[in-house]
């Protein structure tokens, strides 16, 4: 939209008189703004909550024409990647007598991946996971493993509703949005 | 040494020779993450997932402006190619920089020792690739 409305009282009749004007002619934009809103909204909660940090606004930044899909595509690369090291973590530990070294490279791993999207809670369980390899507490890998799959859980049923919705704000927002 | 690339002409360089990267690196995720902060300012960029790999491509195409590798890889470690690449007399001149997500300076200064043009910790952002613009061969 073109037109930048302010929420002062002074205009808020025309701010009324001008929403029922648009909703009524460009239902579309409603939307579309709605949407957006959600999405910054989405957006807001998962680095305010600590899900994710700088690094997904940087992917942010490198995704442009020659590249609109950038975002999601590394995002599915890495859990794609960290479902199979979570697997292979998972049966490492069952393993006895614990081959540290090898858990702990795993964990690299994933560390070194959560960590390039930006997954900051991710990161830092992956970060204590090592902390208990190095010092060979295998009651405290399996518990911090614990922490670590939740995290991948829960990051990945956020990220799938974030890029869901923003699967459907792309068509509507390029018809709407007037150049800004 | 001067190039037909003109003065601080960072990025693509010459229509028809782009400036070729070469990026190293097990992990997909790093991989399309460097390939994309390469590409944005232009250069031509090719990834391989190993040491051994990029030994390879470089055995058919030596003309490599630059070359990016992880530290961490199973098999071949950065430190290893960046060796094997300084002792081989064609590869030499070959700007080798090494990306880490570990700050351990033993290792940044082996690296560094051994020739590496740079170190790099992960993630790498836009302005140490900026950074990298006056390296390339």
């Amino acid at each position: 939209m073109a037109l930048h409305i302010s929420s002062a009282p002074p205009i808020s009749a025309f701010h009324h008189l001008l929403c029922f004007f648009f909703h009524d002619t460009y239902p579309e934009m409603e939307y579309a703004s709605s949407l957006q809103r959600q999405l910054a909204s989405m957006k807001k909660n998962l680095f305010d909550q600590g899900y994710l940090d700088e690094q997904f606004y940087q992917l942010e930044e490198l995704q442009d024409e020659s590249s609109p899909n950038f975002v999601e595509e590394v995002v599915t690369l890495f859990f794609r990647d960290s479902s199979r090291l979570v697997a292979n973590i998972d049966q490492a530990l069952q393993k006895y007598p614990q081959d540290f070294r090898r858990l702990d490279n795993f964990m690299h791993q994933l560390k070194g991946s959560a960590s390039s999207i930006g997954a900051a809670k991710m990161k830092n369980e992956c970060t204590s996971f090592r902390e208990f390899c190095n010092k060979e507490n295998r009651e405290g890998c399996l518990r911090s493993f614990q922490k670590v799959k939740k995290e991948h859980a829960v990051l990945k049923q956020k990220l799938e509703n974030y890029f869901q919705l923003l699967r459907q704000d792309g068509p509507v927002d390029k018809a709407t949005r007037s150049g800004n | 040494m001067s190039s037909p690339r003109g003065p601080k002409a960072c990025g693509g360089g010459a229509a028809d020779r782009p400036i070729h990267v070469l990026a190293v690196d097990d992990s997909s995720v790093d991989r399309a993450v460097i390939a994309r902060l390469l590409r944005s300012s232009k250069y031509r960029v090719t990834t391989v997932d190993s040491g051994k790999k990029a030994l390879e491509l470089l055995g058919l195409e030596p003309n490599v402006n630059m070359i990016i590798t992880d530290y961490w890889m199973p098999e071949m470690t950065g430190y290893e190619l960046l060796k094997i690449v300084k002792e081989s007399s064609e590869l030499r001149e070959i700007p080798v920089v090494i990306m880490s997500s570990e700050n351990v300076p033993n290792r940044i200064n082996r690296c560094l020792e051994e020739g590496a043009e740079d170190f790099l910790l992960k993630p790498v952002r836009p302005s140490d690739v900026a950074r990298l613009c006056n390296r390339m061969r």
